[in-house]
């Protein structure tokens, strides 16, 4: 079902599509195959397409545009039916320790939701999330699908270093660190995977619109896995799902 | 290869930027001052996306192992090859052994350097631009050495005269449109966003540069949505946020203005305790 869009001028330079303003997966899916067909719409041109949970920022600043040209055209290209309309996606297995050696916030969430660590760490890794965009840092996955219960505000004042790894809460969002930053997310587990690698490619294995499943794993298992990573040999364990 | 005796207060390696790759959160960083780098490269025949030396505050001691071509622009900081005093905006010829320093900041508050081929350091997703995370090192240190290109000596003598402006270094007018969340604001919001003279707080670097005043704010967040270099954030507690070339690519606050490009050149130049205002401008 197509959205209203909005199409509003960006500085100099950009166009912002903008949805309705909710989170949604049925926007995501809408937003996602519209960023397709622009991709395919703008090869080869110096554009460039960004997009987060609810809007699509095109920037022209490498190349000639006219305002109102362009998005005459871009109404045009998501009028544009395609036959192939179902992006196929990946469902990945992240391994997650939950020791407290981690899990430094884990304690204080459990006596402030008043439920016990395990059961904090069981919501936690049944549910699979879905990879919204990547935006903050370079290679963190923006979530849905925390459970209500585990919604928790942010810190009044952030913590000036956060380990790299480090799975974390934050308002209704959980996330994974994918660099030591500064940050004001409860900490209540560490992953030993790469979030972001410089050396390849395409630096994220996860894209949007892929899912994401935490599993638990002890210490001993932890530093094993870490030490396949750091060797640039593990295989993250993953499915594909069509739809 | 130029050897660095001291590194200044912060001088980092800087292109145009590295496009290409914002979809996994990765900033688009390059020169601050777009319009100064552009002068020192085309005065020495270079593509204005070679690498530059960006200098903050205060500058480098730099001992060239090469001969070259070297050309400053934007701050003015009193630069000196072996003592003696020259000149921003001119190519120079520079030989192997001769000391580039610097003195006073006497105007603006960031120096670009360009040398002829541009900087040799890692090229890293299609950038040369330093970034924590992307690149080894996000400024240049003490002892490190940069690679250039070396060419004939002597270098074959430049004549390229530019007629350079350097008024935007005392500017403190910012042009700027509405941004996406603009609507929103009161009508007295409004007025206060044009009538205000705003400080840059202490709070200023490559990611953002904050101001002092705050504006009284009743918008709430927004669904984190996109950014650019020169949006101009409201955060919760009314203060203004300019992001600048290592924002983030995405953002929570809402994006009440966007400057004009050449606003961020002269923004770049500003430091704490420097007035700067808003001007309305049409596309």
């Amino acid at each position: 079902m197509p959205f209203k869009l909005s199409y509003k001028r960006f500085g100099e330079q950009a166009i912002l599509v903008e949805w309705p303003k909710h989170i949604d997966e049925d926007i995501l899916s809408d937003l996602l195959l519209f960023k397709k067909k622009l991709t395919t719409h703008y090869e080869g041109a110096a554009v460039q397409i960004n997009h987060a949970y609810n809007s699509i920022l095109i920037d022209y600043e490498r190349v000639n545009f006219r305002f109102g040209d362009e998005v005459a055209a871009l109404k045009q290209v998501y009028k544009t039916n395609v036959t192939e309309s179902r992006l196929a996606h990946n469902l990945w297995k992240i391994p997650v320790c939950y020791n407290k050696v981690f899990g430094i916030d884990l304690e204080a969430l459990s006596e402030v939701k008043n439920i016990t660590e395990e059961e904090i760490i069981q919501r936690h890794t049944k549910v699979t999330y879905t990879v919204y965009f990547i935006g903050f840092l370079p290679g963190f996955l923006y979530l849905g699908g925390l459970e209500e219960t585990l919604h928790m505000p942010r810190k009044a004042t952030p913590r000036l270093q956060i380990e790299k790894g480090a799975v974390a809460i934050g308002g209704n969002q959980t996330g994974v660190y994918p660099n030591a930053s500064p940050g004001g997310w409860h900490i209540i587990g560490n992953s030993p995977i790469n979030f972001f690698d410089i050396t390849k490619d395409c630096p994220c294995f996860a894209k949007a619109g892929d899912r994401i499943q935490f599993v638990p794993v002890d210490l001993k298992v932890y530093e094993g896995i870490k030490a396949l990573v750091d060797a640039g040999v593990y295989q993250l364990e993953s499915e594909v799902l069509h739809g | 290869m130029v050897k660095v005796l001291q590194p200044g207060f912060y001088s980092s390696i800087q292109d145009l930027g590295r496009y290409g790759y914002q979809n996994y959160g990765v900033p688009l960083s390059g020169v601050m001052d777009r319009y100064a780098s552009t002068i020192a490269n085309t005065l020495l025949g270079n593509t204005s996306d070679s690498p530059v030396l960006e200098i903050t505050m205060a500058g480098p001691i730099l001992e060239f192992c090469t001969s070259t071509l070297i050309c400053i622009s934007g701050a003015n900081m009193e630069p000196a090859l072996n003592k003696t005093p020259i000149q921003n905006n001119k190519a120079l010829e520079v030989k192997r052994g001769d000391v580039l320093s610097f003195g006073k900041l006497n105007c603006g508050f960031r120096a670009y350097l360009a040398v002829l081929g541009g900087f040799q350091t890692a090229s890293v997703m299609g950038s040369f631009s330093m970034y924590q995370g992307i690149t080894n090192q996000i400024s240049i240190g003490k002892g490190d050495e940069l690679t250039i290109h070396s060419i004939p000596s002597p270098a074959k003598k430049r004549h390229a005269v530019m007629r350079v402006n350097n008024d935007y270094l005392k500017a403190n007018s910012l042009g700027v449109f509405k941004g996406p969340e603009f609507d929103l604001l009161s009508e007295e919001q409004q007025k206060a966003l044009w009538s205000t003279t705003f400080t840059v707080s202490k709070y200023n670097n490559r990611m953002a540069y904050q101001l002092e005043e705050p504006l009284e704010n009743t918008l709430a967040p927004i669904i984190t949505s996109l950014v650019l270099p020169g949006t101009v954030q409201l955060t919760p507690s009314g203060q203004l946020i300019i992001l600048m070339r290592d924002c983030q690519t995405t953002g929570g606050y809402p994006r009440i203005l966007q400057l004009k490009a050449s606003a961020i050149d002269v923004l770049s130049q500003k430091f704490a305790g420097n007035s700067i205002n808003f001007k309305l401008r049409n596309i």
